[in-house]
């Protein structure tokens, strides 16, 4: 079905109108869609990751960076399997892909520092486990007062003892 | 095929409709993914691989609170069965692979306990969830939260100090925390102030959808309004924020309500019994036209129009009018005309012994 308003795209969006008694269901493209302030389950879908990495995987079509070509060790994805997919390979990616994931993460969530629960797993002995949850603790008040250089500092060794 | 009668309320105890505001909040829904150290994302883990987590995450389940749950293998069932888990919110799209031909993938399965479980190799490995009835965030994270420790005991959750919990897409990173309110908003559509508010929704951080979540359009006016963000925020500040603009949300309707039959009353009141009277006696009923006369029938039993008609049962409409629903309960998969007919005959003979 066609688009009500410009006739050219495909609709894909159902609005429901109702103006003085009467019910006008408006069959929309989501452009369309979007010009009268509804904001499609498509474009919520490609944004705003989708968008980020469709906008990067440009870029990188017309020019190919360096970077692309980044590979995780661990499952061997690369920099340009995450920008096409937007998924990445395995939690190693995070470490491998770093510096790129950070302003991605800051780009989406508005910060890349976890601010939620503190986890330690099963496997960590009991005194590592202290020291740890210590650590964690002072990372988390660092961040807070935007002491970034002891952040930077206490995240090494968090990362030494996990 | 699957035998849901099987599950206390069929994994949907929420359809009661017994949580706080539960005319205008259907469902609280709280999701958090979390993957296990060692394994690659379900995407780019083999087969090997995925049956390896799924077997771990039930051994893991033994000694949480959702031992002794069932679990659905995605892989081994039909695709109405699976389509009939997703139609109750249990599963997802992805994990019931319900998109164009594409199979499921090998050890994707729903392990289901009460009001809990855990979708097993969806995107991400685990996505613990949980669906309960009206406005019930905090009750519904703390549930998930002992689930959550008791499996991270278990298995080495995959987790860094400055992304905190990994997950396969970064717009999940951080908590992996998505929550989101199901809530039905005629009051506000009716008296046009739903743009407004959700532009608001959208400046201050939140997202809505439709009523199946990521990428599905809006019908018969119901809403899910969740969190757009993960990472940076901790679980508590992520829930009181979205439980406060919720509870904004809920006034504003309760107010256009109040607006509507202040100034037109009788209009309402008519649209109200328009929508009751087609549902009662239709003989074709379209999924789309059920869900928006059951929007209308739905705002009079909030209103107190319908006297004898539950909430619950508007509920129960809602998921059993759905078009895998009917086909299990005709026992064959149904075609257009006569899903439709289907579909009225269900809606008469449920209003017939429940209406008001």
């Amino acid at each position: 079905m066609l688009c009500d308003n410009c006739k050219e795209r495909d609709a894909v969006i159902n609005l429901t109108q109702v103006e003085h008694d009467t019910k006008i269901t408006l069959h929309l493209c989501e452009q369309c869609a979007q010009q009268k302030g509804v904001e499609t389950g498509a474009a919520v879908l490609k944004s705003p990751l989708g968008g980020f990495v469709a906008a990067m995987g440009k870029g990188a079509n017309v020019l190919p960076t360096p970077a692309d070509g980044l590979r995780c060790p661990s499952c061997g994805s690369t920099l340009r399997d995450f920008r096409e997919s937007g998924r990445l390979g395995c939690a190693a990616c995070y470490d491998a892909f770093g510096p790129h994931l950070r302003d991605l993460l800051r780009r989406l969530h508005g910060s890349s520092q976890h601010m939620g629960e503190r986890y330690i797993a099963p496997d960590t002995t009991p005194d590592a486990r202290r020291e740890l949850l210590e650590l964690k603790e002072q990372l988390r008040r660092a961040v807070e007062n935007e002491n970034f250089e002891l952040a930077a500092d206490l995240r090494d060794r968090i990362r030494v003892l996990e | 095929m699957i035998d849901l009668t099987l599950l206390p309320d069929g994994g949907m105890h929420w359809l009661d409709a017994s949580g706080p505001k539960g005319y205008i909040v259907l469902s609280t829904r709280i999701r958090l993914a979390r993957n296990i150290h060692g394994f690659a994302f379900s995407q780019r883990a083999g087969d090997e691989d995925r049956l390896a987590v799924l077997e771990r995450v039930q051994q893991a389940a033994a000694g949480t609170p959702i031992a002794g749950g069932v679990t659905f293998r995605m892989d081994q069932l039909e695709r109405l069965d699976r389509q009939v888990l997703h139609e109750r919110h249990l599963v997802s799209k992805e994990l019931a692979a319900l998109d164009g031909e594409s199979r499921p993938r090998v050890g994707a399965a729903l392990v289901l306990q009460g009001p809990t479980g855990v979708m097993v190799n969806e995107e991400d490995h685990l996505r613990i969830q949980g669906m309960w009835s009206g406005c019930a965030l905090e009750e519904a994270y703390a549930q998930l939260e002992a689930i959550d420790a008791d499996l991270g005991q278990r298995l080495p959750f995959a987790f860094h100090p400055e992304f905190g919990y990994l997950t396969s897409c970064p717009t999940n990173a951080g908590t992996g925390l998505r929550a989101s309110v199901l809530i039905h908003l005629p009051g506000l559509v009716l008296t046009k102030e739903i743009r407004k508010v959700l532009e608001g929704l959208t400046q201050v951080g939140l997202t809505f959808r439709g009523l199946y979540g990521e990428g599905s359009d809006v019908v018969g006016n119901f809403f899910q309004l969740s969190n757009q963000t993960t990472l940076g925020k901790s679980e508590d500040e992520l829930l009181d924020h979205l439980g406060k603009i919720v509870r904004q949300v809920i006034e504003y309707e309760e107010q256009s309500r109040d607006v509507l039959l202040r100034t037109a009353a009788g209009t309402v009141e008519d649209k109200v019994w328009r929508a009751y009277g087609l549902l009662k006696y239709a003989r074709s009923l379209s999924f789309e036209e059920t869900m928006n006369l059951l929007s209308g029938v739905r705002l009079g039993a909030g209103l107190n129009l319908i006297p004898g008609l539950s909430v619950y049962t508007l509920n129960k409409l809602l998921i059993y009018t759905q078009p895998a629903h009917l086909a299990a309960l005709e026992g064959r998969s149904l075609g257009d005309p006569e899903l439709q007919l289907a579909r009225a005959n269900y809606v008469r003979r449920l209003l017939a012994t429940e209406g008001g």
